[in-house]
């Protein structure tokens, strides 16, 4: 408990919770004051807005729809759960009338539900962050070492690095049609697309920030380095990637906010299951409920992007030696 | 015809640096002779270049002209055989006290020590400057003076041959420096450790020193006079306050620098400042800055 306070940034309330209590109460209040006032403003817009699948869903219609999802999700399992039962029952007949049959054991195909789609999106997100993050690391460190190298690949950075994912997307999708070719694929090809392309927007601030914080490491320490004689390795170890670690984090936490605002796009339009998916399914179904569920998944993105950067965040306070600087 | 080598020689040492202006001249036939086991001092204004005497020794800089020698051998390199104790400590943030003592006596003993000896020796030598109560503490959590102590430690636990210390007590408050000084008194006693300092402070040089090297202002600074301090050890410095012959030692650093050499006022970036710098000049006093800022 006291870590998931920590990292909502109300550890101080935590350590004295008596004389804070009126801080505690501002500093939730006014907050809560923000929330409310933007429901309201929401409600009153929304019932302004006519679409062609009927008013604008507000605050209430959207949580209605929430709970559908949730009815949906439960209803999906049970029929999942039914499904197997049903298996199992016709191969224990086929068994019984004859020993030797091969049985049949075939996986519940039923359509994913909004739960689903969320465990889906957020293995790619994580794959193609580890993914970014193995690459740009290890290059971020050997630029940072070698100002000959950084020359050499700066240009080539600054002209990927603002490349949106929309336009990655088409070349990725024909070079894994083309390249993965596999009878038994182990992935979908729809995902290995959109991981790839997640990976290809988010490593340039990891890869940069390395970089940075690799090549300003402080003359001193070069100094003692050399001093003690330090060789290759050991000094990659002990003195360059420690003292790197706090810009290493910054870009980190910034690739990956990028790779789960790519992800959402990529999904979109490469038709890879996840969140992106659901939105655009919801658009091109268009029922009277549609707005109202794709804003149930605007604000779920929105959380689980603010619930991973917390996660960086904490990871971040874990690694980091100084413990003097006040991590947000 | 053969000389049995010097235990420490700097021959006429130039160091020129690149700049956009053409190469600046920062030393100019700097010519040093140091015994084994003594106490030197580097005294000298702000600029002047004591702290690239001390790196060139150390080998993190490459003299221009003239070289280094240790025992007969070109320094041409740094190595713990000569340790240096950095202004601003220098250890590693990350590491505790223990650690940071540790890493140097992997490096140095890695091979030639076992691990229970290796625990033992940084145990010792965080001991000698009383550090052995904050071991597992890291930098940020111990105060500026034990920071210091440790940076000592790390360097006397590579057993150096010459210990180069960089103005090691120029932050500290003054209560604390007094006694890191007598540690390190005894220390160099019981060790008898080649020591070079960079000092601003006239009371620490002669208190500690065998030898005060006094340097002219840059550019192209160079050897100015040489003080032998004649003084018994064990020194005492509340005796010492009233010594007729420690006030004239005092007295001459202090004509050095405040009469034959005056402060450096805008000459650094001058690009060559005649010999006007070595004439006389009475007529300027300005109270000694303590640690006023980071020599050259």
């Amino acid at each position: 408990m006291s870590n998931i306070l920590a990292t909502m940034g109300l550890s101080r309330f935590i350590e004295n919770p008596k004389t804070n209590f009126s801080q505690l109460g501002k500093s939730l209040l006014i907050p809560l004051i923000g929330l409310l006032i933007f429901l309201f403003i929401w409600e009153i817009g929304a019932k302004n807005v006519h679409t062609s699948l009927g008013t604008f869903p507000g605050p209430a219609a959207v949580y209605q729809q929430s709970l559908t999802l949730i009815e949906e999700h439960k209803a999906e399992r049970i029929k999942e759960v039914k499904f197997y039962e049903r298996q199992d029952v016709r191969n224990e007949k086929k068994l019984a009338k004859n020993p030797d049959a091969k049985i049949k054991v075939r996986p519940y195909t039923g359509k994913p539900t909004f739960f689903d789609q969320i465990i889906t999106s957020l293995i790619t997100v994580l794959a193609g962050f580890v993914i970014a993050s193995l690459i740009a690391i290890p290059a971020g460190i050997l630029i940072g070492l070698n100002s000959t190298l950084y020359s050499a690949f700066n240009p080539l950075i600054q002209l990927f690095k603002p490349v949106s994912p929309l336009a990655w997307l088409p070349l990725v999708t024909m070079i894994v049609s083309a390249v993965y070719v596999s009878k038994d694929p182990m992935f979908a090809k729809s995902f290995i697309t959109s991981l790839i392309t997640v990976s290809l927007c988010s490593l340039w601030p990891t890869l940069l920030n390395t970089a940075v914080g690799v090549s300003s490491i402080s003359k001193d320490l070069q100094n003692v380095s050399q001093v003690l004689r330090l060789n290759w390795f050991t000094h990659i170890v002990k003195i360059v990637l420690p003292s790197a670690i706090p810009m290493m984090f910054t870009g980190l936490r910034l690739s990956l906010g990028i790779a789960w605002m790519v992800l959402i796009a990529a999904e979109m339009l490469a038709q890879n299951p996840g969140l992106g998916k659901f939105v655009w399914d919801e658009f091109q179904n268009g029922s009277s409920n549609s707005l109202g569920r794709i804003m149930v998944a605007v604000l779920v993105i929105g959380f689980i992007g603010f619930l991973l950067d917390r996660c960086m965040l904490f990871l971040q306070r874990k690694m980091s030696w100084d413990k003097t600087v006040v991590l947000r | 015809m053969s000389q049995p080598p010097q235990h420490l020689e700097l021959t006429k040492v130039d160091i020129d640096f690149p700049t956009p202006n053409g190469p600046f001249k920062a030393l100019q036939d700097i010519n040093l002779t140091i015994n084994k086991g003594e106490f030197v001092s580097l005294i000298g204004h702000s600029g002047c270049g004591k702290s690239t005497v001390l790196n060139i020794v150390a080998g993190l800089y490459q003299a221009t002209n003239g070289g280094c020698l240790l025992d007969g051998k070109e320094v041409n390199a740094p190595g713990p055989e000569r340790a240096v104790v950095f202004q601003n400590h220098s250890l590693l943030p990350w590491l505790t006290a223990y650690e940071n003592v540790e890493l140097a006596v992997k490096q140095v003993f890695g091979k030639s020590k076992s691990k229970a000896e290796m625990r033992e020796w940084i145990e010792h030598n965080l001991s000698l400057v009383h550090m052995d109560h904050a071991m597992d503490k890291r930098p940020d959590e111990i105060s500026g003076g034990m920071k210091q102590r440790v940076g000592i430690a790390r360097a006397l636990a590579m057993e150096p041959t010459v210990m180069l210390m960089d103005e090691p007590f120029g932050a500290l408050d003054a209560l604390t420096r007094a006694h890191l000084q007598d540690s390190l008194m005894e220390i160099q006693k019981d060790l008898n450790n080649t020591v070079i300092m960079i000092t601003h402070d006239v009371d620490e040089a002669v208190l500690l020193s065998d030898r005060i090297v006094m340097m002219t202002n840059g550019p192209a600074a160079t050897v100015g006079e040489i003080l032998h301090i004649d003084l018994p050890r064990p020194r005492d410095r509340i005796a010492l306050a009233d010594d007729p012959q420690y006030n004239h030692y005092r007295h001459e650093v202090l004509t050095f620098l405040y009469e034959k050499q005056r402060t450096p006022d805008s000459g650094l970036s001058s690009k060559k400042k005649d010999e006007a710098t070595l004439k006389v000049a009475t007529d300027e006093h300005k109270p000694k800055a303590k640690g006023e800022d980071k020599a050259a």
